[in-house]
């Protein structure tokens, strides 16, 4: 089987700097003083408790459920003890908090009794194999983390031709899936077939940049030994974004991924390595998803590879890969490219971290932006972007908030790679303003929603007090016409009535101010709308107040 | 069978037709201008333009009797949007009606209210629930942050709190460049 290969538009050449973190093998570390595990680790539904604090459980014992299709369940990375269940920061660009489970380990890390299928599940209907990557809680490790079990449903027409293995790690200083390769391919290579199985695909290509020479001499070692069916590991050229889903799609096979679709669309399926590692745990060793491979690299006495339990805090997995060597300067989650820089170093590694990049500033390489120039109208921008964007018109649109001009020039199909970015020499921050302007959009999105709703229930309290008005007049009449027919003097007994019905309602109300009152002077309560105010708010309302009476005024002798 | 399928078929059809020739013949016809500007306004319902109400306010700007700069709660985006629909030029917000501010929701301390019910009058959007006499609470999802319903309350008890931002609804700050080029204006050459 020959491939021929195709090369995507754009991209850049960029320097790796990977040979830093592959010195050593992939080491393990000493489990910490607590394990923070956030319950929304995914994309998707955030995952429900199902444990209380106080509680003892084994590693691997599921410890929070998935709640709807798209959503993955929790395990505890380790034996020990649920301490907590509360809200601790999060590994997320806004440094926000969100409610996460924290585990103390007992120290004995001891599993649970596990089911393997190390035999059968070639007997297993593909919807079994789903359903326990499902219960595994396993998630695209690559970086998005979408649920793994819903890529292995084809759905009722859908139908595989190629299925790709996604070993192009492009983004520089992340190698945590060229160790897996080097180092356990037997375990890739296992999942795959699984995968392979359950998908019921034609043939499998393992694409590998051609950097990783060793990594492709392992598989293709691993693959003489433990032989799949038409798969081959090919060598891509080397080029960042190589590793970008729909890019590696058209390299391998020359199709594109159609303009809001996905691969299954036109019969691909990707997996990464490290997905596929797991996968081949969960069903031939019965083990969830509780430790990943994570590079630690950047300004750090040892880089290197680690096996790390998932809630590992990020500062105490630093300390044991040698430390931050100088002053921190920026914490970076993911590669220099397309990673995320962090608020804290209180953050837990989750399902989805690849790599911890300190820039201690000893790195010429991680330098920050530079002084930010006018944009020259180079054009470099534009023969780089690999989606065959404008990059420089939607700067300006961006920049200018023209939400519209930005989304029909395709917005919301830049791949946020970085590239642009990467060769503008007015280092303006590109992929920054492309990030805001997708979130202005959601946002406007969201207040058009909003509206719609307030519209209409305003729309209905209207019509209810028109009703209402109405149904009154109704009694009204009735009660008028039934008048006419009674004697005169049932008018003077009923209209009595009705006004004192009146006085009790206005006493009932003052009696319980009064009461009111009396508390709040007995408990110092006092009233807290004016308490909790900033200066700011008091002053709007104030301002509100003001100018509505003032409308109200000017108003009324008009009309 | 099949006959039956036909029948049922044709009759669907038939009271297809009927209801799309009643949805054209007795639809109420609002004015298309009005709903235009209303479908902009952000349904805040509040009354700082000096209408009582967004619909009212639109009603005014299409009959020529009111400006596009009232609305406080749209500010500036309302405005834009605003010109570009009726094709006038953007001005600044009128500040007699107010100015832009935070969008914030209300919310009441349960202890002290009395379940007066004045605030569930006041509130041009039904998100407060109670009944009389007991504790009434806010709909935060529903509510507009108009702040029309803190007046009313005898006791005071009704807070204006800042709408917390969740991971859902967290933005990206737009960049801050240390040098700005003002070429903002121009066109890009395309
Ligand atoms: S690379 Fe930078 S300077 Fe050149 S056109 Fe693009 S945005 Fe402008
Ligand atoms: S960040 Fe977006 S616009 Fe820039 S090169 Fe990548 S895909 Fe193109
Ligand atoms: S000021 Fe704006 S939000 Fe408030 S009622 Fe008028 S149009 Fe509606
Ligand atoms: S609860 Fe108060 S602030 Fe909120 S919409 Fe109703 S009246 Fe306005
Ligand atoms: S107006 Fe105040 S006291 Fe009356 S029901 Fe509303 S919140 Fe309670």
């Amino acid at each position: 089987m020959i491939n021929k290969l195709f090369d995507f538009i754009g991209g850049v050449q960029i320097p790796y700097y990977k040979e830093m973190s592959t010195q050593d093998s992939i080491g393990s570390v000493a489990l910490p003083s607590q394990l923070i595990l956030p319950l929304s680790q995914h994309i998707g539904a955030a995952a429900e408790p199902i444990v209380t604090v106080g509680q003892a459980v084994l590693k691997g014992e599921e410890i929070a459920k998935a709640t709807g299709y798209v959503s993955a369940p929790l395990h505890a990375p380790t034996s020990g003890t649920i301490t907590d269940i509360g809200d601790y920061p999060l590994p997320h660009p806004s440094g926000m908090r969100a409610p996460c489970i924290i585990l103390t380990p007992d120290g004995e890390n001891q599993w649970m009794p596990l089911q393997p299928h190390s035999h059968d599940y070639q007997t297993l209907d593909p919807s079994t194999l789903r359903n326990i990557v499902r219960g595994a809680g396993i998630v695209g490790l690559g970086g998005a983390g979408f649920p793994t079990f819903i890529k292995h449903n084809p759905g009722p027409n859908g139908h595989v031709e190629t299925l790709i293995l996604n070993g192009a790690e492009c983004e520089p200083y992340i190698t945590c899936d060229d160790a897996l390769m080097r180092e356990r391919p037997e375990q890739i290579l296992a999942g795959l077939k699984i995968i392979k199985h359950a998908l019921n695909a034609k043939r499998c290509i393992i694409a590998i940049e051609d950097n990783k020479p060793k990594a492709i001499e392992c598989l293709r070692s691993a693959l003489m030994i433990y032989p799949i069916e038409n798969t081959e590991v090919i060598a891509i050229p080397t080029i960042y974004p190589a590793g970008s889903e729909k890019q590696l799609i058209y390299t391998v096979t020359g199709k594109q991924v159609p303009k809001d679709g996905l691969p299954i669309n036109i019969g691909v399926v990707c997996q990464n390595a490290g997905t596929c590692a797991a996968v081949h745990l969960a069903i031939e060793k019965g083990q969830p998803l509780v430790s990943r491979v994570v590079t630690v690299s950047g300004d750090v006495g040892k880089p290197r590879n680690v096996d790390v339990p998932i809630g590992m805090p990020i500062d105490e997995l630093i300390q044991q890969c040698g430390g931050i060597t100088g002053s921190l300067r920026r914490l970076i989650i993911g590669g220099p490219m397309m990673g995320f820089a962090m608020h804290q170093l209180e953050i837990p590694i989750v399902k989805t971290s690849n790599c911890v990049l300190v820039d201690a500033g000893n790195a010429e390489h991680l330098k920050p932006r530079d002084e930010v120039m006018p944009c020259i109208r180079c054009g470099s921008c534009a023969e780089v972007c690999p989606v065959s964007l404008l990059p420089q018109q939607l700067y300006w649109y961006s920049k200018d908030l023209d939400l519209e001009k930005a989304q029909s020039h395709y917005l919301f199909d830049c791949i946020e790679c970085g590239c642009c970015d990467y060769v503008c020499p007015s280092q303006i921050p590109l992929v920054q303003y492309y990030r805001h302007a997708k979130a202005e959009i959601w946002k406007r999105e969201r207040e058009t929603q909003k509206s719609d709703a307030a519209r209409e229930r305003h729309e209905f309290r209207l019509f209810r007090i028109e009703r209402e008005k109405e149904e009154k007049a109704a009694r009204h009449k009735q009660k008028k016409a039934a008048l006419k027919t009674n004697a005169v003097a049932a008018n003077a007994t009923d209209s009595e009535p009705s006004k004192k019905h009146n006085d009790p309602k206005q006493a009932a109300i003052l009696a319980a101010m009064e009461r009111v009152k009396a508390k709040k002077l007995e408990s110092q309560i006092a009233p807290k709308n004016t308490d909790n105010l900033t200066p700011a708010q008091r002053k709007t309302i104030e301002e509100i107040d003001k100018n509505r009476k003032e409308r109200n005024n000017k108003d009324t002798p008009e009309t | 069978m099949i006959s039956a399928i036909i029948v049922l078929g044709l009759l669907a059809g038939i009271f297809g037709l009927i209801l799309g020739f009643a949805a054209i013949q007795f639809k109420v016809e609002g004015d298309p201008l009005v709903e235009k500007i209303d479908a902009l306004l952000p349904q805040t319902q509040c009354g700082q333009c000096g209408y009582p109400g967004c619909k009212p306010y639109a009603k005014a700007i299409a009959n020529d009797e009111a400006d596009i700069n009232q609305c406080p709660p749209g500010g500036e985006v309302t405005i834009i949007a605003l010109a570009d629909l009726l094709d006038r030029e953007p001005k600044p917000l009128n500040p007699e009606n107010g100015t832009e501010s935070e969008v914030t929701v209300v919310t009441i301390d349960e202890q002290i209210c009395i379940g007066c019910t004045l605030c569930i009058q006041a509130c041009p959007v039904d998100a407060i629930v109670g009944a009389a006499k007991q504790m009434h609470t806010v709909i935060t999802d529903e509510c507009t942050g108009c702040n029309l319903c803190i007046p009313p309350c005898p006791v005071e008890c009704i807070d204006i709190i800042p709408i917390k931002t969740s991971l859902a609804t967290w933005q990206w700050d737009k960049p801050d460049e240390t040098r700005t080029d003002d070429t903002k204006t121009a066109e890009p050459a395309l």
